[in-house]
């Protein structure tokens, strides 16, 4: 869905969602990041289990939620990407259960 | 300027809290910085610009003719602000503003909840500026929701934060002056766009002219002209469309329009969505601040006197989240609503202040000659305000399609609040911000009445939602603790 | 018409929360004519806010008797008044924290069989956790009342509105009482906009309730509160009843949304003269430390909203209900201390009683608005000894 500009060249910042191994760049946020990596759909609906991606980029929308390092309900695209995040889908209501790696 | 990095770096009390990092925050921390006053300014993203100037000075973007001057023109106000005295906490999300108590009585300064990094915490302030700017109007059209919908702001932030650009089938869609700009900037880097979808009325270009002649002395016309000129050239503008619909399974695949009562479908992968810009008001509707009904704007903005000063006393309201009026015009209003706020903490006379106000005051009454032209000219049509699709989703976050709401006023619910009531609608995570408005219009459209009588959703704290654990760690003070005991 | 313009009903009802509203109904019900005067609009305060509690649990042995027949109305509440008011029973449970808060329990439940009150139950630790699996493993028992429930207020509160204007009641939003006068054998209401009057009236004024008490020489000790309340996001659906704490601060409900919603009686500072409530965040985490101890899965949810409504609580923190001690004709329905909205559909339908025909076999004596003063008067003498 986008590619990176070629003079866009901070940094790489490998990053894991839902298991795979992905890699994104200084600067971006999680939802970017996840963006250039082709990544369309972050979360599923409570309601009608619908999938979701980021919509608004601004933190208006609140459908890039994901789980961050076992933190449920965080904006994607607020957050800025940090190495060794593990990032997941936000599957319904989020799990309230700690998952593993929370505190 | 004093970077906070960590929760426990913020000082119990600031003179003056600005809640936003755009053109007006940033101008007017820098301005009331010089006068002495103790200034923090708090915002959710990671560096300054704002929304215009996002990442100015960070982005990987290297050629300047892809965003274009206007964009260059924020580093000067970071640059200032940088070296400015003033705290500044990025990352920063501010949930609630409100008076604070002292003991169990009202207090006079305002109490601030902040979290940062996943801690919370509550400051205090004697004065507050909201410089929250602007977000895009609610576009509920037919499979808005489906990935790979987003809006063209969204592209935009994308490609000044991160330096990306979409790739393969892209279509633009909707009306205002920003939706040009990225379809300019999207095409300079490099972006191909099958076709930009332009849905302003036909008739809003007559209203436009007679309403507004000063148009022709104003700043906006080269500029804009340019910009329609050079779209034009380079794409496929496609006027005149009446209603719009994505489609796709689990993500988009595929935009139907219509224009002259055809009906046309393109294949895409990307569409960007985007009908003008309304004041950010969740801050100021919780804290209590008064608004008015703009009829020219299609939106609510919070009543504000000639110093920017909202009418709850100590919080003044700058920027576009005052009412749209543009980057340019933020600067200015928010160096005004500095200067209104030291001399409210006595740092300068009324003289200094109405002095230094005059320039500025003129620079706003300049840039405002030819803002009415473009209000009106890109007023969005009502099919796009108002869906007449039943299974249109007006509540994103809690799926409420536009015939339950249809229905609910049916059944009597004569306003948001009681809507919420019923339908759960405005309730989500995003609280109102993507439903808000639409459920105003539909509510009176359906009653007959005007939005002022309709009104908007009562906001409650906290602004953005906080986790629990954040408000259980919350330092105590000694009256909660014997709270507990008793 | 009648006078110098001036509406005449049988019965005025001042105030426009559950309990104005559900008295208007069974006035109308019972063929009498009925005005209901609202400053602000119906539901807008306590009514319209609260956490929607259905509960006949812990109550005051005093309002036993009220609690039990509302119930017993909440339980047909859609034929009643056409919606069903978001009504669920689920039951509502109270928890015991320690084996000394279990053996309080044990105490008043042999008080309450005594008096011949069936309706909570004391269990062990086991059925607690059947119930409630959420619940932190320490706690030793508990009590349950299992025809409780819970309900949406603004919703109950407009269905209870709108069947009594479907029944011929006059509601008038947006109008507030000013004074209130003696002339001849009725009482004559005078509004910021209009005059009223009709032999009987009924208080219902919630947290100003004291204010319509002084117009008529009645003064009442009403203390003005601001409880509040926090609601998360959906989580995953883990807990049925209600849960409230017997010792700490905490009532704790999850929707069939997924939504919980936190209160238990932490209180921010009321404005009543400008509608405004300030929250005090301070006690709000404290109610969230205990939300924490007692159900660690809710770490992690958000805070969507948080808002405190504006009631009125008496010292004894029981209502004032039953005939004025000063006032021929008006009757007081107030001060429910942050537990009347299951008291509402009940209170209603023994008001209209009283109203109607002057008495009522319901027990509601020790609710006296009396009970003040001869407090107050015990007291001074108590003092000059
Ligand atoms: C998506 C988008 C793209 C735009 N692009 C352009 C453009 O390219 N060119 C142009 O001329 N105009 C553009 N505009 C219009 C432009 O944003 C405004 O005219 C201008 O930025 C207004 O400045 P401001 O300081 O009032 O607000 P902003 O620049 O929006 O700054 C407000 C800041 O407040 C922060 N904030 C808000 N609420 C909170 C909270 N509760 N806690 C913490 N922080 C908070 C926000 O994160 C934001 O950083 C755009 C608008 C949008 C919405
Ligand atoms: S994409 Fe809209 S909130 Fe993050």
């Amino acid at each position: 869905m986008f590619r990176r500009l070629p003079e866009a060249t901070g940094a790489p910042i490998p990053f894991t969602f839902d298991g795979r191994e992905m890699v994104g760049r200084r600067g971006d946020t999680v939802a970017a990041a996840l963006l250039a990596a082709g990544i369309s759909v972050c979360r599923t609906m409570a309601v009608s289990g619908a999938p979701r991606g980021p919509y608004c980029m601004m933190g208006v929308c609140f459908d890039c939620l994901v789980t961050i390092d076992g933190a449920a309900n965080r904006q994607g695209c607020l957050v800025l990407l940090v190495e060794g995040m593990r990032i997941k889908t936000q599957a319904g209501a989020p799990q309230a259960q700690a998952e593993e790696g929370a505190t | 300027m004093k970077t906070i990095a960590a929760i426990e770096a913020f000082a119990d009390r600031y003179d003056l809290a600005i809640v936003g990092a755009g053109p007006a925050g940033l101008a007017a921390a820098s301005l009331a910085v010089a006068h002495g006053v103790d200034v923090v300014v708090l915002d959710e993203n990671a560096s300054p610009g704002g929304q215009i100037y996002r990442a100015v000075t960070s982005t990987p973007m290297t050629r300047r003719e892809i965003l274009g001057e206007d964009y260059w023109r924020g580093v000067e106000l970071v640059q200032e602000f940088s070296g400015s005295a003033s705290s500044y906490a990025p990352s920063t999300t501010v949930w609630n503003v409100a008076r604070g108590l002292d003991g169990d009585s009202l207090g006079r300064d305002f109490e601030i909840g902040v979290s940062l990094r996943g801690k919370a915490r509550l400051l205090r302030a004697k004065e507050v500026i909201l410089a929250t700017g602007a977000q895009e109007r609610p576009f509920p059209i037919p499979g808005w929701t489906l990935p790979g919908v987003m809006t063209a702001g969204a592209a935009q932030i994308a490609l000044k934060s991160s330096g990306l650009v979409p790739d393969g089938h892209l279509v633009l869609a909707g009306t205002g002056p920003l939706l040009y700009l990225v379809a300019a900037q999207l095409i300079e880097a490099g972006a191909s766009i099958r076709a930009l979808l332009d849905t302003t009325p036909r008739a809003n270009w007559m209203s436009a002219l007679t309403a507004t002649p000063g148009f022709l002395a104003s700043p906006y016309l080269a500029k804009g002209l340019a910009l329609l000129r050079m779209v034009h050239r380079r794409l496929d503008v496609v006027g005149g469309i009446t209603a719009l619909r994505a489609e796709g399974q689990k993500r988009l695949n595929r935009v139907a329009f219509e224009r002259a009562g055809r009906r046309t479908e393109l294949d895409c992968d990307l569409l960007l969505l985007h009908q003008g810009i309304v004041p950010s008001i969740n801050l100021s509707n919780a804290i209590g601040c008064a608004h008015d009904w703009d009829d020219v704007q299609l939106a609510f903005r919070p009543q504000v006197d000639a110093w920017f000063a909202s009418t709850v006393q100590g919080v003044a309201i700058a920027g576009d989240s005052a009412g749209i009026a543009g980057g340019e015009s933020a600067a200015a209003r928010g160096r005004i609503a500095a200067l209104g706020a030291a001399f409210r903490l006595e740092r300068i006379g009324a003289g200094q202040r109405d002095r230094d106000a005059a320039p500025l005051r003129a620079e706003l009454a300049l840039l405002a000659r030819g803002r009415r032209f473009l209000d009106v000219f890109h007023r969005p049509a009502k099919a796009f305000r108002v869906p007449s699709d039943d299974a249109t989703l007006v509540c994103r976050c809690e799926e409420v399609s536009a015939k339950t709401i249809r229905e609910t006023v049916m059944l009597g619910a004569c306003g948001p609040n009681q809507m919420k009531a019923f339908t759960r609608c405005g309730m989500g995570p995003c609280q109102g911000r993507l439903c808000g408005l639409t459920v105003t219009e539909m509510i009176t459209d359906a009653r007959a009445v005007s939005p002022a009588e309709v009104g908007y959703y009562r906001l409650r704290p906290p602004v953005k939602p906080v986790t629990l654990a954040e408000i259980a760690a919350l330092p105590q003070t000694a009256d909660a603790e014997k709270a507990v005991a008793r | 018409m009648s006078g110098a313009g001036a509406a005449t009903a049988d019965v005025i009802i001042i105030g426009g929360g559950i309990h104005g509203c559900s008295s208007a109904l069974h006035c109308r019900l019972r063929g009498l004519d009925v005005v209901l005067i609202e400053k602000d609009h119906v539901g807008r305060h306590a009514s319209g806010v609260n956490a929607g509690g259905v509960r006949q649990l812990a109550r005051d042995i005093a309002e036993i008797p009220l609690s039990v027949h509302s119930m017993d109305i909440w339980h047909r509440i859609e034929e009643l008044v056409d919606d069903d008011c978001g009504f669920t029973n689920e039951g509502q449970v109270l928890v015991a924290e320690t084996q000394a808060e279990l053996a309080l329990l044990k105490k008043r439940m042999r008080d309450l069989r005594a008096k011949g009150f069936t309706h909570e139950e004391l269990i062990d630790a086991a059925e607690l956790h059947r119930l409630v699996p959420a619940v932190a493993e320490s706690c030793p028992g508990g009590v349950v009342s299992r025809r409780d429930g819970a309900a949406i207020p603004f919703r109950a509160t407009q269905a209870f509105r709108r069947k009594a204007e479907a029944l011929g009641a006059v509601i008038r939003d947006g109008e507030r009482v000013m004074e209130i006068r003696r002339e001849g054998t009725s009482w004559a209401v005078f509004t910021d906009r209009a005059k009223y009057v009709a032999p009987k009236v009924i208080n219902a004024a919630g947290a100003w309730a004291d204010r319509i008490a002084a117009m008529l020489g009645e003064p009442v000790p009403l203390e003005v509160i601001a409880p509040m309340l926090m609601i998360t996001g959906r989580m995953p659906a883990f807990i049925k009843p209600v849960v409230i704490l017997r010792g700490r601060k905490l009532s704790f409900k999850q929707f069939d949304n997924g939504t919980v919603l936190i209160g238990g009686g932490h209180r921010g500072v009321p404005l009543r003269d400008e509608n405004i409530t300030v929250l005090d965040w301070a006690k709000l985490a404290v109610s969230a430390r205990t939300v924490a101890d007692v159900f660690p899965i809710m770490r992690t949810a958000h805070i969507l909203r948080a808002w405190a409504g504006i009631e009125a609580r008496m010292p004894d923190e029981i209502p004032v209900f039953g005939a004025s001690g000063t006032s021929e004709g008006v009757y007081h329905q107030f001060g429910f201390s942050a537990h009347g909205f299951q008291l509402g559909p009940g209170a209603g339908s023994v008001m209209s009683e009283l109203v109607a025909t002057g008495h009522t076999n319901m027990p509601i004596h020790a609710l006296r608005i009396e009970r003040f003063r001869e407090n107050a008067v015990a007291r001074s003498s108590e003092d000059m000894e």
